[in-house]
């Protein structure tokens, strides 16, 4: 069934049942996303993709519409959270583009051009984290890691177990590879898990620039006009 | 929690555990908890009391045995500070680290402690005896300073006593028996009582009064048709006591409503926020009216099975809480037809919690019932349309269980009569901190700050924390005036009195400590920002705060308020933000201090120089060592 909503004022018509976020992209309204993967269940994680339905602050990825329903997605307000939130995973990790294998397809990276995000108003905390290299096929790179869950929760081994999990709480969870299972995953696997991983956390060993400069995803086309055509992954 | 481990984890994957332990314990817990993961806490619980930490051959055992990896064993293990995946001493002491311990002599008790355990807070001795923690408010806040050792608890706390307790586990003493030295066995509330005071100051209308003969007012509840039932409870017009106040009866409608086969009743004893011990005091005085009143709503949704979330920091109360639901089986209470409703079959579980502030949150509880991390979930769905196990639970305060009890012992129109308009009945303060009668007090809803403080005589109260760190620290000279209700001056039950020569920003920046440790750390602004505002509450608090860092406050607090996945980081920057509001002055004085400032808020002048005398002994000692090469 369709039902009318409208986005920063306009109307719009989309299928019961669709997101904030589902709506803001038939209004041509770009609302960014870290965590979300148009093929999974919102994770809810990130929290970038913050935008107003019926005055109320909500995560546009997984707040669902209703008919009547009021959109907002451009206030300055809004705007300054978006921001905001990537300024925070700047300042909590260590993100050093000009030197990672993903810059170029990396979803923090282009979404921080996108929201504006040019040096975080937070101070940056340079914290301590691991480099995990022990594994025979992925590179663990904690520096980088934005704790979306998405390899946390939609990576598994062919017998459905977890390969990636999460330990501690606060800001000291980190994300830590199960050695043993991700031995059992095919190269197919890994290669998913790769690019499942929004940010260059996870790595495949062994393989550099198998994309070239110049044709990498956000070279291609940024993560506004995929975000338009309703592409998230 | 232990923190990050210091090598690389590529060795641990390869080869095969380190020396197992010549018997495993897994496999027999296993087998008693039917591989059931939802019973993981519980089998980490029993790993813990027989290694004193949780060693990593026993986790992979578990792992194996529940069909997972070691990862996700050590990812539920990990999350819950009470848990240990290293040696952290045959016993384990935790103290409490709170604003109101910090009150009543915090760092003497602590002293005290370091120098009789031969311990350093967050270690263990040489002879790995003592495991020394800290931990948040467990729930004494009448009776601080106060120390969890293992599964027991000494209150009232002094450097004499201290000594005393270590001095004689020492010399070879168990703790439980320096805790309970009459060997009162631990089933009985005279075991309770002799390790914690339950001070219960007024004998209100609903609490606290003569026995309410719960096997009558189940007998007749369920003579009742389930749908009157929730009617009755609606009509009391019962707003949940855990701190959202959500419509108990319209919750209770949602879940018998929603289809399913299978539905679950939660009662949640987490009781985690700082400053509150009601719960305890209830489950203390009065443990029948709550489970009572989880019977009552299992049969008003339809539920068979329910849960207890014990706070693992009332482990003390376990076994007495178990005893009760012993007795209430024996009574036909629980169980089988119960209440002589023939195929009314309802039995409850205690699940022990094992450390985590966030595991109060209701989604976030149902999680660690299931044997997981403490995560909140995506709201919605809610609870009531997808909770334990993915089907229909509630989850509902100790308080509200025991109020929906009485409410069908006198009737709902006796609840609805008293406190206000959109707040019925009365509801249970924790009272502690600078007042004469600290304690557990019921007072009507709509009674002002102003008289309670007057009831809790407290004369020279300046400020209230209400609602502890989540709620609001409210100045007594502007707000004295307003009434505790959800129209107005909303409370869950914590009610912190501070007098004047209290520093509220120090207040304010603990809380807010207390925030970045209990954040769960999936979403960013809670897990990243709170730090943030713990950096700024700091500054300010030191008065070397800027005009950006004020600026910064509201700006900060918005984003975490709006953007937060829950609960904690919605309310999390209302230490500093309520304190700045309500107290003007101590603002004031933070923005005349910023204009002072003449440096970078950054730049902290005392480790600046600090650094100084170090770094010229390093370069002293450099040169002499290149001169005599
Ligand atoms: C961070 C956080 C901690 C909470 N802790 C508790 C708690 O310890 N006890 C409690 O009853 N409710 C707690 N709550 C509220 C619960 O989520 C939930 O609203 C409550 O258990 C519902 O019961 P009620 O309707 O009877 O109040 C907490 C909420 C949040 C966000
Ligand atoms: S490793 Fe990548 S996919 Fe996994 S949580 Fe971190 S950022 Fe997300
Ligand atoms: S607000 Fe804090 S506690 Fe709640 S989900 Fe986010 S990180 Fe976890």
């Amino acid at each position: 069934m369709s039902i009318t909503v409208t986005v920063d004022g306009v109307p719009v018509t989309v299928e019961e049942g669709a997101t904030v976020a589902d709506a803001a992209t038939a209004a041509g309204a770009y609302v960014p996303t870290l965590c979300f993967h148009e093929d999974h269940p919102a994770l809810g994680t990130c929290r970038v993709c913050a935008a107003r339905l019926d005055g109320r602050v909500v995560a546009a990825c997984s707040a669902e519409v209703h008919d009547g329903a009021e959109v907002e997605v451009a206030a300055d307000d809004l705007a300054t959270m978006r921001r905001q939130v990537v300024g925070l995973l700047f300042a909590e990790g260590n993100h050093v583009c000009p030197s990672c294998e993903k810059s170029g397809r990396c979803d923090l990276q282009a979404v921080a051009a996108e929201t504006g995000m040019l040096t975080s108003e937070f101070p940056y905390r340079y914290p301590g984290r691991e480099t995990d290299p022990g594994d025979a096929r992925i590179w663990l790179a904690r520096d980088r890691c934005i704790l979306c869950q998405r390899c946390v929760d939609l990576v598994r081994d062919d017998e459905g177990r977890p390969v990636f999990t999460l330990t501690g709480r606060g800001p000291d969870t980190r994300v830590e590879l199960d050695h043993a299972t991700a031995a059992g995953l095919s190269d197919e696997q890994v290669a998913a898990a790769v690019d499942l991983c929004p940010v260059g956390a996870i790595l495949r060993k062994g393989v550099g620039y198998d994309e070239p400069i110049g044709a990498r995803r956000f070279d291609v086309a940024s993560v506004r006009e995929r975000a338009l055509r309703g592409e998230r992954r | 929690m232990d923190g990050p481990s210091t090598t690389f984890s590529a060795s641990s994957t390869a080869s095969p555990p380190t020396s197992p332990p010549t018997s495993l314990v897994a496999p027999r817990l296993l087998a008693v908890h039917g591989h059931d993961r939802s019973r993981l806490l519980d089998m980490l619980w029993e790993l813990q009391r027989r290694h004193g930490h949780l060693p990593e051959a026993e986790l992979a055992a578990l792992a194996d045995g529940l069909g997972t990896t070691l990862g996700d064993v050590r990812q539920t293990a990990s999350f819950y500070h009470l848990f240990h995946l290293r040696p952290a001493g045959r016993h384990r002491l935790y103290l409490a680290d709170t604003v109101l311990a910090r009150m009543h002599g915090y760092d003497h008790v602590l002293a005290a402690l370091e120098r009789e355990t031969g311990a350093t807070l967050g270690g263990v001795d040489p002879t790995g005896t003592f495991g020394l923690f800290s931990t948040p408010c467990i729930g004494l806040s009448d009776q601080e300073p106060a120390l969890l050792v293992d599964d027991l608890v000494f209150a009232r706390l002094t450097p004499d006593r201290v000594a005393d307790v270590i001095g004689r586990i020492r010399a070879g003493a168990a703790p439980r028996e320096v805790a309970n030295p009459d060997g009162i066995p631990t089933h009985l509330r005279e075991y309770v009582d002799a390790l914690v005071e339950t001070n219960v100051r007024t004998h209100g209308p609903v609490f606290f009064r003569p026995r309410t003969d719960v096997a009558a007012v189940i007998r007749e509840a369920v003579a009742l048709p389930p749908e009157k039932l929730r009617e009755r409870v609606s009509l009391s017009g019962l707003r949940g006591r855990g701190g959202a106040g959500f419509d108990t009866g319209l919750k209770w409608r949602l879940c018998a409503t929603a289809p399913a086969e299978t539905r679950y009743v939660v009662c949640n004893a987490d009781e985690g926020e700082p400053g509150t011990f009601k719960d305890r005091v209830l489950l203390t005085r009065q443990p029948e009216l709550a489970i009572a009143g989880m019977v009552l709503a299992a049969y008003a949704v339809g539920a068979r099975h329910g849960i207890l979330y014990l706070r693992g920091e009332y482990a003390y109360l376990r076994h007495y809480l178990a005893h009760q639901l012993h007795l209430m089986r024996e009574q036909g209470l629980l169980g089988r037809d119960i209440g002589g409703r023939t195929g009314f079959d309802f039995d409850v579980r205690i699940q022990l919690g094992a450390g985590s502030y966030v595991c109060g949150e209701e989604s976030a509880l149902l999680e660690s019932c299931e044997g997981k991390r403490g995560n909140p979930r995506l709201k919605p769905p809610f609870p009531a349309q997808v909770g334990f196990l993915g089907h229909p639970t509630i989850v509902d305060n100790v308080e509200t269980f025991a109020v929906v009890t009485r409410v069908l012992e006198e009737g709902p129109e006796w609840f609805s009569r008293m406190g206000t308009e959109d707040s019925a009945g009365t509801r249970l303060l924790s009272v502690a901190g600078d007042c004469d009668l600290p304690g557990v007090h019921e007072v009507a809803w709509g009674t002002s700050l102003h008289d309670v403080l007057t009831l809790v005589d407290a004369p020279d109260a300046y400020a209230v924390q209400v609602s502890g760190p989540a709620g609001g620290c409210v100045s007594v000279a502007r707000n004295g005036h307003r009434r505790l209700s959800y129209e107005d001056l909303g409370c869950n039950g914590a009610f912190t009195v501070f007098d004047s020569s209290r520093d509220l920003l120090e207040v304010a920046r603990e809380h807010l400590r207390f925030f970045v440790g209990e954040s769960c750390g999936i979403c960013v602004p809670c897990r990243a920002g709170n730090p943030a505002l713990l950096d700024l509450a700091t500054r300010i608090g030191e008065g070397r705060a800027d005009a950006s860092d004020l600026a910064h406050v509201e700006s900060w607090a918005a984003l975490l308020r709006g953007t937060s996945r829950c609960g904690l980081g919605v309310s999390s920057s209302r230490p500093l933000t309520t304190t700045l509001s309500d107290f003007p002055e101590l603002a004031r004085a933070a923005a005349a201090r910023s204009g002072e400032q003449g440096l970078l808020a950054s730049f902290d002048e005392q480790a600046a120089v600090a650094a100084y005398g170090p770094a010229a002994e390093r370069l002293v000692a450099a040169r002499e060592e290149g001169a005599g090469s």
